[in-house]
C-alpha cells in the first residue's frame, strides 16, 4: 500500500495532469472491481466470466472513434475490431443469460 | 455540449456495468443484472455512435449487426459443456480487436504529426485530440499504444492456443520449446528494448516487431501450461484481456474503456488467484508452468478396495438418509449429468437429503460445475462450495464421487504439500461408506499430482479402507425403490 502510494506520487511529478486525471479513475476501477468481484457468488463464477467478456468488448467505442477516419487501412482495422467486438457483446451477453435461467431453487 | 452529452452516457454505463457485476452475488439478482450490462453497453454505443468524432457510422452499424448476428447464433449453439473454449475464444477476439484498435492510435498520430498547424485545426474525433497533445503527453500515449498492443497480442495468441486445448484441437499436454523460460524471458527483453526505441522514435518497426514477439510470448507461455490448470490459465486471460481495455482506454483518453477494463482486469485476477488457492499453488507457478507432466512418485495405495455393483449403490443409497455426491469433470465427459440429477430426484421424492460438493477447480472453468449441475436441472440450493460442506462428511451416510478423483485425495489433509485440499469424502459414513463412480478409466487431468491414483487401479482408487468402488452405469437410478 505504502510502496504504490509512493509510486502513485512519483508519477504524478513527472506526469501531466491529463494522465493522471485518467489514472485516478483507473485506481479507483481496480478498487472498486476488488470489491465487488469478491462478493460475486461462487457457484456464478462462469457467468461472471461471461458477462465480463462481453463487457470487455467496450473497446468497440475505440473502433467506433476511429472509424472515421480518412485513412483506408484504418477503416479496415477499425471495422474489423468492430466486428470481433460485436460478436463478443452478443454472444457474451446471450450466454449469460442462456447460463442464468437455468439455475432453479427447488 | 456533445462532449458533455457522451460523458454523462458513459457515467451512466460504468454505472451499469458495476451494478450488472454486483449482481451475480445471487442467482436471482443475478438474472436482473445482465439486463444492467446490456443496457450500459447500448447506451455506450449509441452515446458514442451520437456524440462527435463517429465518422463512417454505417459501416460500423453493418459491422455490429454482423457480428452481433454470429455471436447470436453461437450463444444459442453453444453446449454447456463447451463454455471453457467459448470463453477462451472470446478472449482472443478482445486481444485482436486491442491489438488493432492499438495499430489504428499509432497510425493516426503518426498521421497528425505530419500536418501543418492549419490541416490541424480542421480536424475532428480522435485525431482532434491527438493534435493538442504536448510532447510529454505524446510520449505517453507510445507507452500506453505500445502495451495495449503488447497486452492485446499475448491475450490473442494465449487465448487461441487455450480455445486449442480445451477444445482438444492442440495436445494438452505441457509443452516447451528448448530453452523453455529463458525464450519469454528473452522476447519480454526484447519487447522492453524496443518500448524505448518506439518512445523515442515512433517508428511503426519497433511496434511490429515488438507485435511478433508477443505473439510468441502468448503462444509459447500457454503451450507451457499443462491442461490441469487451464481454469487458472482461462482466468489469467480475462484478465489480460481487461487490461488490453484498459491500455487502450488511457490511449484514447478513454475513461468508460479505462473503468471497464479495470473492473474485467482486476475481476480475472481474483479469479485466478481463488483457483490458484484451491489448488495449493502459487500463481507464479502455474504461470511458469512445467507442472502438466508428472512430478513425484505416486503414494503407496493403503486400504482395502471393494468393488461395487450397481446394486450395492443402489442398496446403500437406499439404507442412507443423508447423501452428499461429488462431481468432476468426468461426469461432463460422460454425459451422466442427467442421470445425477434424476437420480437426485428420486431420493429426495423419498425424503433423503441429497446435497452436492463442488470443489473449487471442478471441471474447467471457474464455477463449471454449478452450470453443467444446473443445465441438468439440479436446484442450485443444494449444490454447495467444498468449504460450506467439509464439516458435513462425518454426518453423512453415503457419500458418491462421480469422475473426480483428484479432488477427493485424502493425502491432502495430513500432507502440506499435497496438490490441493480436498473434498473430506472419505470421512463420511455411519458406518462409512463411500461409492466412486468413475465414467472414464484413466487418471484425472489432475491425477499425476495425486497420490491416490496409481497405475493398478487408474482413475480411483483408495487410501482409506471402507471405500468402494462402482461401474459408472444408469442401472443405479433404476434400483431406487
Amino acid at each position: 500500500m505504502a510502496i504504490g502510494g509512493g509510486l502513485l506520487l512519483l508519477a504524478g511529478l513527472y506526469a501531466p495532469a491529463s494522465f493522471m486525471a485518467h489514472f485516478i479513475v483507473f485506481v479507483l476501477a481496480v478498487y472498486v472491481g476488488v470489491q465487488v468481484i469478491w462478493n460475486v457468488s461462487h457457484s456464478l463464477h462462469t457467468p461472471l466470466m461471461a458477462v465480463t467478456n462481453a463487457i470487455s468488448s467496450i473497446i468497440i467505442l475505440g473502433a467506433l472513434l476511429q472509424i472515421g477516419s480518412g485513412n483506408i487501412l484504418v477503416i479496415i482495422l477499425g471495422a474489423l475490431s468492430v466486428l470481433m467486438a460485436g460478436i463478443n457483446i452478443f454472444g457474451g451477453f446471450m450466454v449469460t443469460r442462456r447460463m442464468l435461467a437455468m439455475f432453479q431453487k427447488s | 455540449m456533445e462532449y458533455g452529452f457522451t460523458t454523462a452516457a458513459y457515467v451512466v454505463a460504468a454505472v451499469l456495468f458495476i451494478q450488472s457485476l454486483g449482481g451475480l452475488s445471487g442467482q436471482e439478482s443475478a438474472k436482473r443484472a445482465v439486463w444492467y450490462g446490456i443496457t450500459g453497453m447500448a447506451l455506450a454505443v449509441l452515446a458514442t455512435l451520437y456524440g462527435p468524432g463517429a465518422g463512417n457510422w454505417y459501416v460500423s452499424l453493418v459491422m455490429v449487426a454482423i457480428g452481433g448476428a454470429i455471436g447470436w447464433v453461437v450463444a444459442q449453439r453453444v453446449q454447456m459443456t463447451e463454455m471453457p473454449q467459448l470463453v477462451a475464444a472470446m478472449h482472443s477476439l478482445v486481444g485482436l480487436a486491442a491489438v488493432f484498435i492499438g495499430y489504428n492510435a499509432h497510425i493516426e498520430a503518426a498521421t497528425v504529426a505530419g500536418m501543418d498547424e492549419t490541416a490541424r485545426h480542421t480536424l475532428t474525433g480522435f485525431a482532434a485530440l491527438l493534435a493538442h497533445k504536448s510532447p510529454v503527453e505524446l510520449t505517453i500515449l507510445r507507452i500506453e499504444v505500445f502495451l495495449g498492443v503488447f497486452i492485446g497480442a499475448v491475450t490473442f495468441t494465449g487465448s487461441v492456443i487455450a480455445y486449442g486445448k480445451l477444445a482438444g484441437k492442440v495436445d494438452g499436454k505441457a509443452r516447451k520449446l528448448p530453452g523453455g523460460h529463458m525464450l519469454n524471458a528473452g522476447a519480454a527483453l526484447g519487447s522492453l528494448i524496443l518500448l524505448v526505441v518506439y518512445v523515442q522514435t515512433a517508428s511503426v518497426l519497433a511496434l511490429l516487431v515488438m507485435t511478433a514477439l508477443a505473439f510468441f510470448i502468448g503462444y509459447h507461455l500457454i503451450m507451457g501450461i499443462g491442461g490441469a490448470d487451464m481454469p487458472v490459465v482461462v482466468s489469467m486471460l480475462n484478465s489480460y484481456s481487461g487490461w488490453a481495455a484498459a491500455a487502450i482506454g488511457f490511449s484514447l483518453s478513454n475513461d468508460l474503456l479505462i473503468v471497464v477494463g479495470a473492473l474485467v482486469g482486476s475481476s480475472g485476477a481474483i479469479l485466478s488467484y481463488i483457483m490458484c488457492k484451491a489448488m495449493n499453488r502459487s500463481f507464479i507457478s502455474v504461470i511458469l508452468g512445467g507442472f502438466g507432466g508428472t512430478t513425484g512418485p505416486a503414494m503407496e495405495v493403503t486400504g482395502e478396495q471393494i468393488a461395487i455393483d450397481a446394486d450395492g449403490v443402489a442398496a446403500a443409497l437406499n439404507d442412507a438418509d443423508s447423501i452428499i455426491i461429488i462431481p468432476g469433470y468426468g461426469m461432463a465427459v460422460a454425459q451422466a449429468q442427467q442421470s445425477v440429477s434424476e437420480l437426485t430426484r428420486k431420493l429426495r421424492a423419498k425424503g433423503k437429503e441429497v446435497r452436492f460438493a463442488i470443489h473449487p477447480v471442478a471441471g474447467r472453468l471457474p464455477g463449471h460445475m454449478n452450470v453443467l449441475l444446473a443445465e441438468a436441472k439440479v436446484p442450485c440450493d443444494i449444490v454447495l462450495e467444498m468449504d460450506e460442506i467439509n464439516e458435513d462428511f462425518p454426518e453423512t451416510d453415503v457419500a458418491i464421487v462421480i469422475g473426480s478423483n483428484d479432488i477427493v485425495n485424502p493425502a491432502a489433509q495430513e500432507d502440506l504439500t499435497a496438490p490441493s485440499p480436498a473434498c473430506r469424502c472419505w470421512n463420511a459414513g455411519r458406518p462409512s461408506r463411500s461409492s466412486c463412480r468413475n465414467a472414464v478409466r484413466a487418471p484425472g487431468i489432475r491425477a499425476s499430482r495425486t497420490r491416490c491414483s496409481t497405475r493398478k487401479t487408474p482413475g480411483c482408487s483408495t487410501a482409506t479402507p471402507r471405500y468402494r468402488r462402482a461401474p459408472a452405469d444408469d442401472r443405479v437410478k433404476t434400483k431406487i425403490e
